[in-house]
């Protein structure tokens, strides 16, 4: 079996289990819930057969461990393709336009194919989505047990899977959209799963629009490359310096914003976690966000012509790092923690990418999806141990009762703090190097991340796992299925860090040296927020309050998430959409159709007119005409009256007449 | 029998043969309609398959003396673009019939006739390649439009029809005046007089000439596209006229503005359109933001869909300004497009409207509960209006606004927020019907779709798909007829 002539498989297989699940998930794997409810309704079905009111109680235990399999398929035949080597595969010419001019004033021609490509980059994009994706496709069979939509949930997971896959293994920027666009939509299903709560679907809308804005920037950076290059297809571009081309760049930037959720598109990342909780590792971790790095790095040569675009990319990410990190200090609920965490870890990577330290943020891409994946999926844990608690107030002490959900945990924990040996710490310490090497601002700002990341780790780690329980829930371990996907996980969390200098290689990047300078410093930042949380939240408790008093208008700044929410909703929800929407309503009833309905009002004034005009001056006219006839016959008239007897009379009067006239004549 | 002249015929040969049936056998009426109308899509059909797609100029040409002595004959044929859209009307024509099976209840004859007496002048419009004969049909679209949506319409029809009639007669006039003027132009300057589209695109026309020419087919077409400022008239039509009539209106009827630009305007007036691209651009982009911003604001579903298509058709115009190839033919795919994804979303509310007897948002909320096939077939209809890539919208908008960078990359720039918009009023409008709980107690029972439900939509969600996956055989089709346009701008 020859792996890489069938790339065209692996994002196949989790399409199949998608269209599967869409097309047959209601017939085949019906809810029981599902089942009681259509039961009750559609009365015109019970034809008194009693095959009909007989519930179809179909396997519904077979959905997750289908959906799961068709992603391990992928998953094991990514990996047969990537021990293969490279290739790149057309399956067939997707779009063809027609001829147009591109800036040089050849004529080129608008195609894209449908193919797929595996080079080192999209080898280690498809190995993660596949592979971490696989295993929170197993954890969720347990964690989403007890959910109506079965069926609609793992089909959506699935073709978060496919969409995914076929954005890094894209052969060029049109297909490579499709993908993009393809996870906005599957996020956009998958945040609004539970559709019966008004905050899911808003935070679903919310997640689809800002990513289509960053969707814009995409489309018109790919205008742009088609008519610098005249093509779209990666190995065909040879990148070379051209005026237009920081446009490109800067508009794919803005791409990436979007994807990554950074400064100033990242409102939708925290609200995402609306979705289920499985939902939000695989988002965080493997698939969606990561897709903007991805972009970057694919685009890398590009970036390296316009370093201008670059030191912006910088700028943003360690914006979005110090930014979000501070907001996540100050979050009740578990998972926001993690989601501003996000934020920030992709502002590093970000920073990364602004320094031209392109395979670090890869790097940081894969150990952070190994311990962001199984922080989430251990929050999942506790989530659902606790009966749908989130708020980090009402936890506490949960060590005892979930000894194996805090043990990975505390390894996740551990290796996002960036504590010397895990996994974050080395991906870390390359972005640091990196930064360090371009600007000690950077540095400063990457350095002071990793502190502010300690420490809300560590107040998450000693909030929910030690000192005393807080709640009143009957706390129980999660089961087996949903523990062992995160002890796999830990050993990436664990391991993956040994691995960054042949991951350079092969990705043919020569890493920075190593500075023991900044090793150190990082380590010894990691264990710093690490004692203060422990300080403030364990030793010395309340600590946190006094100073959250102390400095009070900083915390205000914190709790409101920097006003970032609150000013969108003002100028855009309220402002463009709903005046402005207003506006132009009124414009269009009021003045368009004003001028419509007073031409309308005119025309039928002039017909008044016109009717009046017809009535006395027309008609009157021909009335007069009419009139002044019957006056001027009115004596001819009595000659006409059609009585025989007047006419006999006439006639003998005119006899009479004439023959008297006769008489007279002759005599 | 001449194929083309076979198709234009059966609508009007059903529409004779309807007239002597009874109107109390209504089933029998609706029977009959439906089947003439399945025939047309039958004939219709096989034309994809013989169409020539590497030969130039027009193909099954019929042609008939009408009136010589004016020069003015039956002259029918058609290219790749008019191709498109006589598949898109023989395709819509049935889907409209049938979805009108249980809508109407009273005068059904007359309704059927009139739907035929549509299809004939629709039909008509895009195979007519004489001049004179291309605007007889475009009036005569107008008659059976008119009772479609007086007769049988909703609460303010009346309105509606007359402003509906009004407004476009009001841009047949000038067109009128507009084709007179090309006539006695061919009259100067031709060997005889004539109507004959191919003909008349021999003329040499002065700059100033054409001038004044274009802005006279213009008026009559933009007021049928319709493009901003003279769009107020689809809101009301659109909403007011009964499912089929909105289904034809949206996906035939603006259409036929479109069409009179890239197939008269242009080709007869090249330099003059040149001249004016930048005014229709500008026009189109703010079409385009208006009509979506507006749709934001809408409180009727069925309106907020009407206004939709002021946005969409915004990208079909822009696309023309462009003046370009890609942004031409994405523009005819567009408006194919257009046809499919706007169609889906008036049946799709008057399905609903046929159970609730009502169209106010407000009064919905959480039908995904109830009618869970109908949310999914909706939601297929909103991503695909909202441009998701592996739908139809996204390639027709891509290729659009591709032609349009190549001219003014702000144009493209302006645009380009369109797609932003169009998925946030649609989403939006998505969330407050079906998504939520199910809070109105009167939407408690409401049935999912039915078969005959189902047979209108499968199609156009089908043809979504494939236009979505595998656009290349559309632009293949589009290919000679577009580059022979863009030709005659000289560039």
């Amino acid at each position: 079996m020859n792996f890489l002539d069938t790339l065209w498989l692996i994002p196949m297989f989790p399409l199949l289990g998608a269209a599967l699940m869409m097309l047959l998930g209601r017939h085949q794997f019906l809810d029981p819930q599902m089942k009681n409810s259509s039961v009750g309704h559609h009365h015109h079905h019970d034809r008194g057969h009693d095959q009909d009111l007989r519930p179809r109680q179909g396997p519904r235990w077979l959905i997750g461990p289908l959906c799961s399999g068709f992603v391990l398929l992928s998953f094991l035949w990514s990996l047969g393709a990537v021990f293969a080597g490279r290739s790149e595969q057309v399956l067939f010419t997707w779009v063809a336009g027609l001829p147009f001019p591109a800036f040089d004033g050849r004529m080129v021609t608008l195609t894209a194919d449908w193919g797929y490509l595996l080079d080192p980059l999209s080898a280690v994009m498809i190995l993660m989505v596949t592979g971490i994706g696989f295993l929170i496709h197993v954890y969720s069979i347990a964690y989403m047990a007890h959910d109506g939509g079965l069926y609609r949930y793992f089909g959506c997971l699935n073709l978060f899977v496919f969409f995914m896959l076929v954005l890094v293994m894209a052969n060029n920027y049109l297909l490579l959209f499709v993908g993009w666009e393809g996870v906005g939509l599957a996020s956009y299903l998958l945040i609004g799963f539970y559709f019966k709560r008004k905050p899911a679907s808003d935070a679903a809308i919310k997640a689809f629009l800002m990513n289509r804005l960053g969707d814009a920037g995409y489309l018109m950076a790919l205008f742009f490359l088609l008519s610098i290059f005249g093509t779209v297809r990666f190995t065909e571009m040879q990148a070379a310096p051209h005026p237009l081309l920081p446009w490109a760049t800067l508009l794919l930037l803005a791409a990436a914003i979007g994807k990554s959720a950074q400064i100033p598109l990242f409102t939708w990342l925290p609200d995402a976690m609306e979705g289920p909780t499985p939902v939000s590792a695989l988002m965080h971790a493997a698939t969606m966000v990561t897709a903007g790095v991805y972009l970057i790095v694919r685009a890398e040569p590009f970036f390296r012509l316009t370093p201008e675009v670059g030191s912006l990319t910088a700028a943003i990410g360690a914006a979005s790092a110090v930014i979000a990190a501070s907001i996540a200090l100050v979050q009740h609920d578990i998972k926001k923690v993690l989601a501003y965490s996000t934020v920030s870890q992709l502002g590093l990577m970000f920073m990364a990418l602004g320094v031209g330290a392109y395979w670090a943020a890869l790097f940081h891409v894969v150990t952070h999806s190994f311990f962001k994946a199984q922080l989430f999926l251990g929050a999942g844990s506790v989530i659902h141990a606790l009966d749908g608690e989130q708020d980090l107030r009402l936890m506490g002490g949960l060590r005892h009762q979930m000894p194996q959900t805090f043990r990975t945990m505390f390894i996740g924990t551990l290796a996002l703090a960036g504590w010397p040996g895990l996994a974050g710490y080395f991906s870390k310490d390359s972005i640091l190097t990196s930064a360090w090497v371009a600007s000690p601002v950077l540095f400063g700002a990457g350095l002071f991340t990793a502190l502010l990341t300690a420490f809300y780790m560590g107040r998450l780690l000693f909030l929910t796992f030690f000192g005393p329980y807080r709640g009143d829930q009957n706390i129980h371990e999660s089961p087996k299925r949903m523990t062992v996907p995160l002890w796999v996980l830990s050993i990436g969390s664990i391991g993956a860090g040994w691995f960054g200098t042949p991951f350079a290689g092969w990705l043919g990047a020569t890493p920075e040296p190593h500075s023991w300078a900044i090793m150190v410093a990082s380590a010894v930042v990691a264990v710093a927020g690490l004692g203060i949380a422990y300080h403030f939240y364990l030793r010395r408790p309340g600590t946190a309050d006094r100073w959250e008093e102390g400095v009070a208008p900083v915390a205000r700044l914190l709790r409101a998430r920097w006003y970032f929410d609150d000013l969108y909703e003002l100028i855009f929800v309220r402002g463009l959409a709903r005046q402005g929407g207003d506006w132009l309503s009124a414009w269009d009833r009021r003045v368009v159709d004003g001028g419509v309905n007073g031409a309308g009002w005119l025309a039928r004034k002039a017909g008044d007119i016109s009717k009046w005009s017809d009535t006395w001056i027309v008609d009157g006219a021909v009335n007069l005409t009419a009139i002044s006839v019957k006056l001027s016959s009115f004596p001819v008239r009595y000659l006409q009256t059609g009585l025989a007897q007047g006419y006999a009379f006439l006639i003998v009067l005119s006899l009479a007449a004439m023959a008297g006239w006769y008489l007279l004549r002759s005599a | 029998m001449p194929w083309l002249t076979a198709l234009l015929a059966l609508p009007l040969v059903g529409l004779i043969v309807l007239l002597a049936i009874p109107g109390k056998a209504r089933n029998l009426v609706r029977l009959w309609a439906n089947a003439v109308l399945l025939a047309g899509l039958g004939l219709a059909l096989p034309l994809w398959q013989s169409f020539d797609r590497t030969a130039n100029g027009y193909q099954f040409v019929d042609r008939m003396q009408w009136i010589p002595t004016l020069g003015a004959q039956f002259l029918l044929g058609i290219d790749g673009i008019s191709l498109l859209l006589v598949l898109l009307t023989s395709l819509l024509g049935p889907i409209a019939a049938l979805a009108s099976w249980n809508a109407i209840e009273e005068r059904t004859k007359e309704f059927y006739a009139m739907l035929l007496l549509l299809q004939f002048g629709m039909l008509g419009l895009f195979l007519s390649l004489d001049l004179l004969l291309f605007f007889v049909f475009f009036e005569v679209v107008l008659v059976p439009m008119y009772f479609l949506i007086g007769i049988w319409g909703g609460e303010r029809r009346l309105y509606a029809a007359i402003k509906f009639f009004l407004y476009t007669l009001a841009g047949s006039v000038v067109l009128l005046l507009g084709i007179i003027a090309l006539y006695w132009q061919g009259g100067l300057h031709l060997a005889r007089p004539t109507f004959e589209i191919t003909e008349l695109l021999k003329l040499q026309l002065a700059l100033d000439v054409q001038r004044w020419l274009f802005w006279a087919f213009f008026v009559g077409f933009a007021i049928k596209v319709p493009m901003v400022p003279f769009h107020t008239w689809l809101p009301d039509a659109h909403t007011e006229a009964p499912t089929a009539g909105s289904v034809l209106l949206a996906g035939v009827l603006l259409k036929m503005g479109t069409y009179g630009f890239v197939r008269l305007s242009l080709p007869l007036f090249p330099e003059a359109a040149r001249e004016a691209a930048p005014i229709l651009a500008v026009l189109s982009i703010v079409a385009i933001l208006y009509g979506a911003l507006i749709s934001l604001m809408q409180q009727d579903w069925k309106r907020l869909v009407a206004y939709s298509s002021v946005s969409h058709m915004g990208f079909c115009t822009l696309g023309l300004a462009a003046l370009n190839s890609n942004g031409i033919a994405g523009s005819v795919l567009q408006q194919f497009n257009h046809g499919i994804s706007t169609s889906l979303l008036f049946l799709l509310v008057g399905f609903v409207y046929e159970r609730r007897h009502t169209r106010q948002i407000a009064d919905f909320g959480g039908l995904a509960v109830v009618m869970p096939r109908f949310a999914f077939v909706f939601a297929v209809a909103v991503f695909s209006s909202s441009g998701l890539p592996l739908l139809n919208g996204f390639i027709g908008e891509f290729t659009i606004l591709q032609g349009a960078f190549i001219v003014s990359r702000t144009w493209a720039a302006f645009a380009v927020f369109g797609i932003v918009l169009g998925a946030a009023y649609l989403l939006w409008l998505y969330q407050r019907t079906m998504l939520g709980d199910l809070r109105n107690e009167a939407n408690r029972g409401l049935a999912d779709l039915s078969l005959r439900e189902w047979a209108t939509v499968l199609p156009l969600l089908m043809l979504a798909l494939a236009i979505g996956v595998y656009p290349k055989p559309w632009f293949a089709v589009l290919e000679r007829p577009v580059l022979e346009i863009v030709g005659r701008f000289g560039r």
